[in-house]
């Protein structure tokens, strides 16, 4: 009895070694895990004012003019950046339409109806392209892609699609090769990648109960994905779009070479254009005078705000969704 | 016949009790049926088994012994899953549902099955239900109302949800979910009810409202259950399977099984010695 006691009571000692140790190690972990999260925030409103700061110059001679602005002349230094903003929207909403229905069917294939021996293969290709660096897709968009659109599918689209009545402006002028439908092309390929897998791998959260009950009603595999997979992945699926999204938008390298670099806002989907980011990597090297600089850097303060909404606009989106 | 049952037969042939009442017609019969995963492994080894019209019939056995994989037999769910492969025959009203040629989702709109854990698809509780009618019927809005909230009423669910039809199904409690899923598979109007284990999710005021909705359901439908419960086979069965690794050791009526088994591991199973 007295033994058991003894022991017992060795025990609690130790354990209460344990527990001051672990006191200590727990608030070390706590402060550090905490500075972590705080650096996040820091960085995000020091990029913020660093930005402000830098385009003061700017925005103080031209005004919330300098948005709406398409001139562009830095000899005049008079600076808009109408055309650059047009064009980054322009070419991502183009990546989005070609890229958002193929993602989703090579994630519904994949996930779906793909035999598996072919599942692994095709999931590496897809991965692979996501690695690939962005400069390859700029000088495989200028050298291979462009010239081919040029050639071929932009003579035609003039022929045919600009020939009628409303939509017929979007496919007018010359075939340049260059442009923002190109630019567009270009990004569908790039954003492709990341809308894919992170479809797949919400559609993969799909309890396999579910499926088979759905199955089990007798819906084929369409009205499956269709009334099933993509409601019960909604949440994930809006995510996976605005990531892509978002690379679209600040996707700098391979759209700086398949835009045109040309300053004009024209209405035409296959004529030269520039978005911000290319705006900024061509000229930030000739930009002399304080003006100069200080608009490229407005510009790049554009593309946060620009950002900043499409992420807010995601979450607004999920959060109606989530209470209907 | 496949060469590979041949040393099974005897004995589920043997294992199917004689004198077998036949008040309602048989609905659906499984003829010397095997089932195999892709690795293999044979999870049903030759079963040969009855199961009558507006009857149900309740499978027991331990757990991994093929009580579910048969029941995903009989509407094809194994389709889903290549590599898996039956052989063998189902005749559901003697023509043949495992031939290469059925339509698939035909069969399962006259096969329906509830799962193991309550499956309400993400929408609202009335297209829950209207869903799976509008899938093989063009019915009219106000036909679809009566047709809804009929399948709600034969699940005993109306009361419950008739003031938040609109809402999501997701909302309800797993009880009410599950009723909701049997709702779901008899608005379709199928001739058989497969339900595995629809009871083992719930808490007891639910399974019992389960359970008495699966009697009020037996005047109407061929049912065949899978589950886990000893009561609940003894309680709401008409006919009763025993089955272990893969092979039916003794069909019976479900009284015969429970107070005078034939076979000793049947004995052991019901009184609770084994499983």
């Amino acid at each position: 009895m007295a033994a058991t006691t003894e022991m017992l009571d060795r025990a609690r000692g130790a354990r209460a070694g344990s527990a001051r140790r672990s006191l200590i190690e727990d608030r070390v972990f706590y402060f550090m895990t905490l500075i972590s999260a705080v650096l996040v925030v820091a960085l995000l409103v020091g990029v913020i004012v660093s930005l402000i700061i830098g385009s003061w110059p700017a925005l103080s001679t031209f005004g919330l003019s300098f948005v709406w602005t398409e001139r562009w002349s830095p000899v005049k230094e008079i600076f808009g950046a109408l055309a650059p903003i047009y064009g980054t929207i322009v070419t991502s909403l183009i990546a989005m339409i070609i890229g958002i229905p193929v993602s989703f069917g090579i994630a519904i294939f994949l996930t779906e109806i793909c035999p598996q021996p072919l599942r692994r293969p095709i999931g590496v290709a897809i991965e692979l392209l996501a690695g690939i660096p962005s400069i390859i897709y700029g000088l495989w968009g200028f050298f291979v892609l462009a010239p081919f659109l040029q050639s071929t599918v932009q003579p035609f689209l003039i022929g045919t699609l600009g020939n009628l009545p409303v939509i017929g402006v979007l496919f007018g002028g010359a075939p340049y090769g260059i442009g923002l439908f190109t630019a567009g092309i270009v990004l569908a390929i790039m954003v492709l990648p990341f809308i894919t897998s992170i479809t797949r791998d919400v559609f993969q959260t799909v309890p396999v109960l579910l499926r088979e009950s759905a199955y089990g009603m007798g819906m084929t595999t369409w009205e499956v994905v269709r009334h099933i997979v993509i409601p019960y992945t909604r949440v994930g699926l809006v995510g996976g779009i605005m990531l892509g999204l978002g690379r679209a938008l600040g996707e700098t390298m391979a759209v700086t070479f398949v835009i045109g670099n040309s300053h004009n806002i024209s209405a035409s989907l296959i004529a030269p254009a520039t978005t911000i980011s290319s705006t900024i990597a061509n000229e930030f090297t000739e930009a002399t005078g304080d003006l100069y600089t200080s608009s490229l850097i407005a510009l790049g303060l554009i593309l946060f705000v620009i950002t900043f909404a499409v992420l807010a606009l995601a979450k607004l989106m999920l959060g109606r969704t989530e209470i209907a | 016949m496949d060469m590979l049952s041949s040393n099974s037969v005897g004995r589920a042939a043997a294992a199917t009790a004689p004198g077998v009442a036949r008040e309602q017609p048989i609905k659906v019969e499984i003829k010397d049926l095997h089932f195999f995963y892709n690795n293999g492994f044979e999870a049903l080894k030759g079963i040969n088994l009855q199961l009558r019209d507006k009857t149900v019939t309740a499978f027991i056995g331990p757990s991994g012994c093929g009580k579910s994989t048969l029941l995903r037999v009989l509407n094809r769910i194994y389709d889903l899953y290549p590599g898996q492969r039956v052989t063998g025959e189902v005749l559901l009203d003697g023509h043949d549902i495992l031939s290469k040629s059925e339509d698939l989702n035909r069969l399962r709109s006259r096969i329906g099955m509830v799962f193991q854990k309550p499956t309400p698809f993400p929408m609202s509780i009335y297209e829950n239900i209207a869903f799976g009618i509008r899938l093989y019927e063009k019915v009219p809005k106000s036909e679809m109302d009566g047709r809804v909230e009929a399948a709600l009423r034969k699940a005993a669910l109306w009361d419950e949800v008739k003031d938040k039809i609109s809402q999501s199904g997701l909302g309800l409690s797993g009880g009410q979910q599950q009723r909701l899923c049997i709702a779901r598979a008899i608005a379709v109007k199928p001739s058989v009810l497969l339900l595995d284990e629809p009871a083992s999710a719930l808490d007891p005021i639910s399974t019992a409202k389960v359970e008495e909705l699966i009697e009020e359901l037996a005047s109407d439908y061929c049912i065949a259950i899978v589950t886990h419960n000893m009561q609940q086979a003894a309680r709401a069965s008409q006919f009763t399977a025993f089955m272990y690794l893969g092979e039916l050791i003794e069909f019976n009526r479900t009284d015969n099984i429970f107070t005078a088994p034939v076979n000793k591991r049947t004995q052991d199973y019901v009184t609770g010695r084994f499983g």
